[in-house]
């Protein structure tokens, strides 16, 4: 049995000055990059394959399939993409870890590069994350002098160039294609798939794309075997995994473990939801996959768990809320969100989060009409699946979801205001009872 | 530039302020085609581009497109189009510094909306305005990936954890008097386009400035060190133990 956490990824997140190479060497950095170069390319994908390791970034699909689908004898070059553009909400582990970490992804980033015959890779980080992407600047600067970058890496005739891009605020761009998009100098649109990326990516070349959390992992399999991978987590959903909680938490914060963990388990260890008060909902994945409630605390979070119940393990962004919250308001706000970040491109997500939007705040008001929280049903269903990318679904999922489990409250929108059923001094992070009318003035 | 104006100025779409005045000097143009030298094809450093021209400017101008056209090769309606796409790509001329307070569902219910009320009310200033000493430009932004610090403020794309309103009053005090700021889980606050011209990739040396690690990130670490537990030691594997016994 393995024990409750298992860090690797975040293990060395505690060490002084944990971002420099020679403090990441010093706890064997490096090590497994050395053992991919005395084996062959194919021999690392194989592993990765082997390894049943899938995209960390919300969809799941396995890496080493993923890398498999690059043609061959395609004369253009491969390019290898790592997904830094954290942005779902509640989603907040790759950022931690470039912070702390980046030679972790870097190391990560090389032997991928080297097992899929990439020579310039990219890492697209999120722009409005400033220290994130110095760290990152720097330990491309210290991997270039220490040659672990560059021509002929560590003596054998491998080369790689990497380049750190920002972006430039656009939650869109965390979708593959309209991130490939936007690192080619253009708006941050969804490409229609196929071509998928394997295929026509980067400057319509073979391209792999990635997530910070998959690559990172990289380093950890080839170093330790696909053995010791697959002795974490279970059956369909291989190895340990970074789950982010946060919201009416005790204790919120990043607890890296086996897949399969369940919310009651990480809560037990965060001190469960704030004192005095219970869970009412909770995203297993982000918002775009919906909330589930104190129903399912015992869900195995891995990639099975939380879709068998409806939603969908994402990003393992567990944002929790506690019955002071109003799911109104936080299904209006994470709406508003999607409305913000649609690219425009669909018109069903374009126009129709725009309508959400106006409904949901008359709701939210108490100045809902009849028929509201049907006319909202009906517009997602004729938002979901009518778009490029999942960004739309999305929003109706979050929607749908919601009125699901509270559809009461929605109906109260027709005449109460959800302030006056939530009062919302209530779900701050500074309320105590009983101090509540000086707590905004004076937390 | 021709004298055509917008009907809908607030888009920011359309811009002629300053009719092809720039600050936009030739080493910016240099670094410009430095950036581009840096990617297999030009385009791609049009991003990293527009952030070092409102590094310089302090926004966007029409002078900065034109300029970004031309070391691109594209056109300059193609590089408005880029522009005018990004939230960081700021039309407007901005403050010193650019607020930017969480409002995105669980950072605005766990006390964003407060933050942002309260900033509004002291500075005396909407979503996207600038105080008129030049400070400060407030903007609700949406999430910035740090969940667990909720709720979260960013100062020039810095890190503020954990905020209550009456810390973000605080905080935008001292940076209207100029007073030393550091992020908790960053560096020494600098100013919005010194932030930028970083992004656009011209390092300030700041990186190492900082912990690792907050301590919402270290907290399951913490608690694994306490409860002596971590991952499977790759020597002592349990399913691979019974297999070497057998031999």
């Amino acid at each position: 049995m393995t024990d409750m956490l298992t860090p690797v990824l975040s293990a060395n997140w505690g060490d002084d000055r944990a971002w420099k190479l020679t403090n990441y060497e010093r706890r064997g950095g490096y090590g497994a990059l050395r053992a991919a170069l005395r084996q062959a390319p194919a021999d690392i994908a194989g592993q990765v394959k082997a390894s049943g390791l899938r995209g960390r970034g919300g969809a799941g699909f396995p890496a080493g399939v993923k890398w498999s689908f690059l043609p061959k004898g395609n004369p253009n070059p491969v390019y290898l993409v790592v997904n830094c553009d954290e942005s779902e909400p509640g989603t907040c582990k790759d950022i931690p870890l470039v912070m702390a970490s980046p030679h972790t992804l870097l190391e990560g980033i090389i032997i991928s590069s080297y097992a899929v015959g990439c020579h310039h890779a990219f890492v697209y980080i999120r722009g409005e994350v400033l220290h994130v992407i110095r760290r990152m600047q720097q330990a491309v600067r210290e991997a270039y002098s220490a040659g672990y970058l560059g021509k002929g890496i560590l003596g054998t005739d491998f080369d790689l160039e990497v380049t750190v891009h920002a972006g430039a605020g656009a939650y869109i761009c965390g979708e593959e294609t309209a991130l490939l998009d936007s690192l080619e100098g253009r708006r941050g649109q969804p490409r229609l798939k196929p071509p998928f990326p394997a295929v026509a990516g980067l400057y319509a070349s073979p391209t792999v794309i990635n997530n910070v959390e998959t690559i990172a992992s990289v380093p950890s399999i080839i170093g330790n075997g696909v053995d010791w991978f697959t002795s974490m987590g279970s059956e369909s959903s291989r190895g340990m995994t970074l789950y982010s909680l946060s919201g009416h938490v005790a204790n919120p914060g990043q607890f890296e473990a086996p897949m399969g963990v369940t919310l009651r388990q990480l809560l037990d260890l965060a001190g469960g939801i704030r004192h005095g008060h219970q869970l009412k909902f909770w995203t297993p994945g982000g918002s775009s996959l919906g909330v589930l409630t104190d129903q399912h605390l015992d869900v195995p979070l891995d990639y099975d768990g939380p879709a068998k119940a409806g939603s969908g393990l994402g990003t393992k962004a567990l944002q929790c809320f506690d019955e002071t919250t109003s799911a109104v308001r936080a299904c209006a706000r994470y709406v508003e969100f999607y409305k913000h970040e649609s690219c425009g491109k669909c018109t069903p997500c374009r126009e129709g989060s725009w309508w959400l939007v106006q409904i949901l705040a008359r709701l939210e008001a108490g100045h809902g009409e009849e028929g509201d929280v049907e006319k909202l049903l009906d517009l997602s269903d004729n938002i979901a699946g009518r778009s490029f990318c999942a960004l739309a679904d999305g929003t109706a999922t979050i929607v749908k979801s919601m009125i699901q489990h509270f559809r009461s409250e929605f109906e109260a929108g027709l005449h109460t205001p959800a302030w006056e059923l939530f009062p919302y001094q209530k779900t701050t992070a500074w309320y105590r009872p009983g101090v509540a009318a000086e707590s905004g003035a004076t937390a | 530039m021709s004298g055509f104006r917008s009907h809908f100025d607030h888009t920011g779409g359309v811009d002629f302020d300053t009719a092809g005045e720039t600050l936009i000097t030739a080493e910016t143009v240099a670094e410009m085609e430095e950036l581009a030298s840096r990617y297999p094809q030009k385009r791609s450093a049009l991003l990293p581009m527009l952030h070092l021209a409102q590094s310089v400017e302090g926004r966007i101008t029409p002078a900065a497109i034109e300029i970004c056209a031309r070391v691109t090769g594209l056109s300059p309606a193609e590089v408005n189009g880029v522009a005018t796409f990004y939230t960081m790509y700021k039309r407007k001329p901005m403050g010193k510094h650019h607020i930017g307070v969480c409002t995105t569902s669980l950072c605005a219910i766990l006390g964003g909306d407060e933050i942002a009320a309260a900033l509004h009310e002291h500075l005396g200033i909407g979503n996207d305005e600038t105080t008129e000493d030049g400070a400060i430009t407030l903007e609700h932004i949406e999430c910035n990936a740090a969940c667990d610090y909720a709720p979260v403020v960013m100062v020039n794309w810095e890190f503020f954890d954990t905020m209550t309103p009456r810390k973000a009053v605080e905080l935008v005090e001292k940076l209207r008097h100029d007073e030393v700021v550091v992020s908790p889980r960053g560096a020494t606050i600098t100013s919005w386009r010194e932030a930028e011209r970083v992004l656009a990739g011209f390092p300030d040396g700041r990186a190492d400035e900082g912990p690792a690690a907050g301590p919402q990130s270290l907290l399951g670490l913490k608690i694994a060190e306490r409860n002596g537990w971590q991952a499977p030691d790759p020597a002592d594997l349990p399913g691979a133990a019974p297999e070497e016994e057998g031999k």
